[in-house]
């Protein structure tokens, strides 16, 4: 590592080799950064933008890992957006799946935050009680308990049974499956909280002052100056959540027993391009979905942040 | 009582004590019902087979065994011992890798003078948008290549090249609020880059260190996807697989076994929740990770 961070050399006597004398002067600032940066750049340019690079190429041909990828132009493509019914059925289910969990999911984060951020006792309890989900949630055996709550002698139908009311199986019913899997996204609604709560506390206490003052309804405050001065935070929560729905796997691959099924009711976008890719080994058409999904998600992003200006208060 | 009474005569004060009570009751009911199917499951995994297709839906077991546990550790051809000494190992592996390596670079980040470094900090920035399905299937290819399908490598090693830029970004943050003073005065006594790095910066960074090392033990825990594809051999499976391949084996017929089993693979982090909530919610809090 060297006399790293520090370029004080001693002069050099002798008239120096110029352009020599400087590189080595460069080197001798440069290399302590590009050292401790080594590991990144490696694992950025064998994992990350080679392969991403990769799979773009990969996503113009026909590629079965055993004989080489075979280009055809924009045949997956065109596929994709025109042959391709498990496609539709796929996108059909995320966007769904999108649409309904991720409000639902901020809805219930920041009202249990609103309650909870009013100077209640036993604050730290509460909280954690209401994170644990957010931390279980991912993990193979919750989704292994919920494939027995929502099954046809299920601890939901039990419940259910002492009202007199004999459900069905939730989760073998393509009416039905879906929905048990936006509320195992909504339970895990934790962390979102988690973050409100810290943008609740940053609240200027004297805006509210001043409104109680002029005679301003809770309600109308809510509206008036919670809501804006927290949009920044709902904004940032709504992109991560959305993000990370469109990718959601493994509920869907467990519920299913990695089918997507019943009638490809539960076949998330990742899944369906898991089963092309490892299942069937299209890997140039699984390639393609990835920079479909890669494309949808940077259109959201992209438009999120043009409409944020309307929606979404900042400061400055 | 008599003070309230006394409040009362303001017209004031009643209505707070009341509605923290009917507060309390909510968020009391609510915490239950979240926390409900977990007990259940708990319970699940400690009463008898028949108790459970009974249509129960109490919390407490008419009778306790550990039949279960024992049945079900032993369910599959390899014992879940083995998968839970995989998935520590593969946990613990990555955790130290992800530390090492995203500290690293970091301190190159947010302490270090070098030629490109906003160029390199803006594409690292940049990786942390691009979805994981992009790079997946050339990864795959060149593991394959390299003979690595089928072992714990490709769980590993991209961890030690700091590929979940997440991690970086979470330790530049927290080195950039370290006063300027200590590494430039350790600077001008000729301390070099290492030292600094290794003596001044590393000493003063536990707690972001910590957090790290803490979400990337959890997230390798139930990190199902990378093992699932990359996984064959039953020797090597992690819990989240095991569970899964014995979800697929058993079906329906064996439910406290699954549950047993996966009652046992909440544990350690349900351990890491108990001792380190406090990290973890500063964690979420101070970065907005997702979970």
């Amino acid at each position: 590592m060297g006399d790293g961070v520090v370029s004080k050399s001693p002069a050099p006597l002798a008239l120096p080799d110029l352009p020599a004398a400087k590189l080595a002067r460069s080197f001798r600032r440069n290399a302590p950064g590009y050292l401790f940066l080594a590991p990144w750049l490696l694992g950025f340019a064998v994992f990350t933008v080679g392969p991403a690079l990769a799979s773009l190429y990969l996503s113009f041909t026909d590629y079965d890992l055993v004989r080489a990828p075979e280009l055809v132009g924009l045949a997956n493509y065109v596929r994709i957006a025109t042959a391709d019914p498990k496609f539709a059925a796929s996108i059909h289910v995320t966007f769904i799946y999108v649409i309904l969990s991720v409000p639902l999911k901020l809805a219930f984060a920041l009202v249990i935050a609103l309650v909870l951020n009013r100077g209640i006792a036993g604050l730290p309890l509460y909280r954690a009680i209401f994170y644990l989900p957010s931390l279980l949630g991912s993990s193979v055996a919750i989704a292994v308990l919920w494939r027995q709550l929502f099954a046809a002698d299920g601890l939901v139908n039990a419940v259910l049974g002492h009202f007199g009311y004999a459900g069905p199986s939730w989760i073998s019913n393509p009416r039905y499956s879906l929905y048990t899997l936006v509320l195992l996204s909504v339970w895990q609604f934790g962390s979102p909280m988690i973050i409100f709560l810290a943008g609740l506390r940053q609240m200027p206490r004297d805006v509210y002052e001043a409104a109680s003052i002029d005679g301003a309804s809770k309600l109308r405050q809510f509206f008036r100056i919670t809501l804006p001065l927290l949009s920044p935070v709902i904004f940032f929560n709504a992109i991560v959540q959305t993000i990370d729905a469109f990718r959601a796997f493994t509920p869907a691959f467990v519920i299913s027993g990695g089918s997507g099924g019943p009638i490809n009711s539960t076949l998330f976008y990742t899944l369906y391009l898991y089963q092309e890719a490892f299942g069937n080994f299209r890997m140039g058409y699984a390639s393609a979905l990835a920079w479909v999904l890669m494309i949808i998600i940077a259109l959201f992003t992209v438009f999120s942040f043009l409409t944020s200006r309307y929606w979404v208060y900042y400061d400055e | 009582m008599n003070r309230w009474r006394s409040n009362s005569a303001e017209g004031i004060r009643e209505r707070p004590f009341w509605r923290s009570i009917v507060t309390h009751g909510a968020l009391i009911a609510a915490s239950l019902g979240m926390v409900y199917p977990i007990l259940w499951m708990i319970a699940g995994s400690l009463r008898p087979q028949e108790e459970i297709f009974g249509g129960t839906t109490s919390i407490i077991p008419s009778q306790v065994t550990i039949e279960a546990y024992r049945d079900g550790w032993f369910g599959l051809q390899v014992s879940f011992g083995r998968f839970f000494a995989n998935s520590l190992a593969i946990s613990v592996l990555s955790s130290i890798g992800n530390v090492v390596a995203a500290s690293a670079v970091a301190f190159a980040f947010a302490k270090l003078k070098f030629f490109g470094r906003d160029f390199w900090f803006a594409l690292m920035l940049g990786t942390l948008m691009l979805p994981y399905e992009v790079t997946l299937i050339p990864q795959y290819v060149l593991f394959q290549r390299l003979g690595w399908v089928n072992t714990w490598l490709p769980l590993v090693v991209p961890k030690f090249l700091a590929v979940d830029a997440f991690f970086i970004f979470l330790i530049v943050q927290f080195f950039r609020q370290l006063p300027r003073e200590l590494d430039e005065a350790a600077q001008i006594d000729g301390c070099s880059a290492w030292g600094i790095y290794w003596r001044i910066i590393l000493p003063l960074s536990g707690p972001v260190l910590a957090t790290a090392a803490i979400f990337s033990f959890i997230w390798t825990w139930e990190d199902f996807f990378g093992p699932l594809i990359y996984v064959s051999d039953m020797k090597l499976y992690t819990v989240q697989l095991g569970l899964s391949t014995f979800v697929d084996s058993s079906g329906t017929s064996s439910w406290s076994e699954l549950f047993a089993m996966s009652i046992l693979s909440l544990v350690p982090v349900f351990l890491i929740f108990l001792f380190f909530q406090r990290t973890l919610i500063e964690g979420i809090a101070t970065t907005g990770m997702k979970r």
